[in-house]
């Protein structure tokens, strides 16, 4: 009897993890295909990288990547600071006026719609062009607030999640021992909480990297991001360069994750292994 | 009385230390990104709804000023109701309302009906197997949601791969039209989501007490009902967090629809970005947005319950 539901469940995720994987695996065989119909193979002519010079040689394509790349680490860097605060604040101050609607306003932009995010962002942009001419109009700003703006309320998730584990005492050892609260902050819970920090830049990069449907909305005529680049192109069908740029962009978020994670393992062991060198010191 | 004021005020500052700053630092550390939301979340909130009042007028921004000073100096507040009568009157609109429901409700089923074997597979794999699964249900995440719904472009094609086979195979006699068509919208939309079902459905099969189903096997409970007078009931939290985020965002979606849903796939994020960016109807385009966002933030309240719920235990 459970041999017969453990071999249902192991289909199940034989079946699961092949209907994830294939179509990307697929994207990237075909990314090597010679023929410009895209799923025609052509044996004769194929493997070839005649796809990835032309991705590389696209200008707009290239300039696009540019600009998304500088939005993306603009945007993680300030979802990060403001993530971390928002996090602390609801994890550290448990009652404060206004905390529920706070607690509202970090997750809701996770779970709304991307069209009414960005239409009312859009809405806000247009009353403040008169008033705030800073703003200079709709592209790249725009768009990196409208990313700080969603991409805040994940990291927020990761960092608070981290914040609920940190060992208390620690922070009130350093307190009775005379350590300014902002000092207890950089000293002790900011290196602590260091792995949180570094996924939820790392998710923040990857979330505006590839927002489409927001930045469609915010952006101006003069700022074309690579999702958007890639959305008018695909809309006319496949295309073989396209597939080359997806191979490049998986294989460099299969690499970043990979090292993410064993990261924040070996930054735990270490952590783990300095907390225990300290305690066995003092005892 | 000095001696009280002095132990409150001293009271105080210990809350502030407790919290891990002082008075200023607690403020600064709360305002900071309440602001930030306040100015860039809610407000833009606020105009979408005062403009689904507004009415359309041919100019940059396209609509008519609802408040306005009149000659005479009063404050003239005009509300237009047409375009929510419009919206509901409109066939169009509810049915694009009404398709993006079922939709969505089929593709979450669908995705949970994957999705729970895998969780339950990932959460009873061996130590170090299941966190190479958990990590492999992670990445799809992390890779550009617009390129994978794009791989199913060629996979669904005429000449794709899957055509190819089903007649190698003499399943089919001529190729499938499966591009443009409600199919190949599920098919994305159960792609895209499942991890975001198999995540939250992880953490609760995995958080199971065991030895309740070693004491149900014991006392005689065949697998099957073990499972579900005590799997299920017990992992009803991930079921519920699962189904709901892949059903809210999915009511909204729009690049699933637009490439690979047909020119009568119709649903409500697709009619909101024709009727701003096509039509140019600001109001209209607003109103949709509020009435979506009024069937969402039902949704959207019960899902903070069920993941504050899970926070507690």
């Amino acid at each position: 009897m459970p041999g017969r539901r453990s071999l249902f469940v192991l289909m199940a995720l034989a079946f699961g993890f092949a209907f994830l994987y294939l179509p990307i695996l697929a994207m990237i065989v075909y990314s090597f295909n010679a023929s410009r119909l895209v799923t025609v193979w052509d044996s004769a002519n194929s493997p070839t990288l005649a796809w990835y010079a032309e991705l590389f040689h696209n200008a707009p394509i290239m300039e696009s990547a540019r600009l998304s790349f500088r939005i993306a680490s603009l945007n993680a860097t300030g979802a990060v600071i403001l993530g971390t605060l928002a996090a602390f604040a609801l994890e550290r101050y448990r009652r404060f006026r206004g905390r529920a609607l706070f607690g509202l306003l970090t997750t809701a932009p996770m779970v709304l719609p991307e069209v009414i995010t960005g239409l009312s962002l859009l809405l806000l942009f247009v009353a403040l062009q008169d008033a705030i001419p800073w703003l200079g109009g709709r592209g790249a700003t725009t768009i990196t607030i409208a990313h700080i703006t969603f991409s805040m309320a994940y990291v927020v998730v990761v960092i608070q999640a981290r914040l609920a584990t940190v060992d208390r005492s620690l922070e009130e050892a350093a307190m009775d021992l005379g350590a300014r609260p902002w000092k207890v902050f950089f000293v002790i819970t900011l290196p602590l909480i260091m792995p949180a920090i570094a996924s939820g830049w790392v998710l923040a990069f990857i979330l505006s990297w590839d927002d489409l449907v927001i930045t469609s909305f915010v952006s101006g005529p003069s700022s074309t991001t690579l999702p958007q680049l890639v959305f008018s192109k695909v809309r006319l069908g496949v295309s073989p360069d396209i597939n080359a740029l997806a191979t490049i962009l998986v294989l460099i978020v299969t690499v970043c994750v990979v090292l993410a994670g064993s990261y924040m393992v070996r930054l735990d062991r270490r952590r783990a292994r300095d907390a225990q060198a300290a305690f066995d010191t003092a005892s | 009385m000095n001696a009280a004021a002095d132990r409150l005020a001293r009271g105080v500052r210990r809350l502030g230390a407790a919290g891990g700053a002082g008075p200023l630092g607690r403020w600064f550390v709360i305002a900071l990104p309440y602001l930030w939301l306040a100015v860039f979340f809610l407000i833009p909130f606020l105009i979408v709804l005062k403009i689904a009042f507004a009415n359309i007028q041919l100019s940059m921004p396209p609509v008519e000023p609802v408040v306005t000073w009149t000659a005479d100096h009063v404050l003239q507040l005009r509300l237009h109701f047409s375009n929510f009568a419009f919206v509901f009157g409109d066939e169009l609109y509810v049915a694009a309302f009404l398709n993006s429901l079922k939709v969505a409700g089929v593709s979450t089923a669908l995705a949970l009906l994957l999705g729970y074997p895998m969780a339950y597979g990932i959460a009873r794999a061996p130590g170090a197997w299941r966190n190479v699964l958990f990590l492999l249900v992670v990445l799809p995440f992390f890779t550009s949601f617009l390129l994978r719904v794009y791989a199913w472009l060629g996979l669904l094609g005429r000449n794709g791969p899957i055509n190819d086979l089903l007649l190698a195979l003499g399943l089919i006699r001529e190729p499938l039209q499966m591009l443009q068509t409600d199919f190949a919208v599920y098919l994305g939309m159960v792609y895209s989501y499942l991890p975001f079902m198999v995540l939250p459905l992880y953490s609760a099969i995995e958080k199971l007490d065991l030895t309740l189903l070693e004491a149900a096997a014991d006392l005689g409970c065949r697998p099957t009902k073990a499972f579900f007078r005590i799997t299920l009931p017990l992992t009803k939290e991930g079921i519920f967090a699962g189904c709901l985020l892949v059903f809210i965002p999915a009511v909204g979606e729009y690049v699933i629809p637009a490439l690979l849903g047909g020119p009568d796939t119709l649903m409500i994020g697709r009619v909101v970005w024709d009727e701003f960016f096509g039509n140019r109807d600001w109001p209209v385009a607003s109103a949709l947005a509020i009435v979506l966002l009024a069937i969402l933030s039902g949704f959207v309240l019960l899902l903070q319950r069920v993941q504050a719920r899970e926070r507690e235990a």
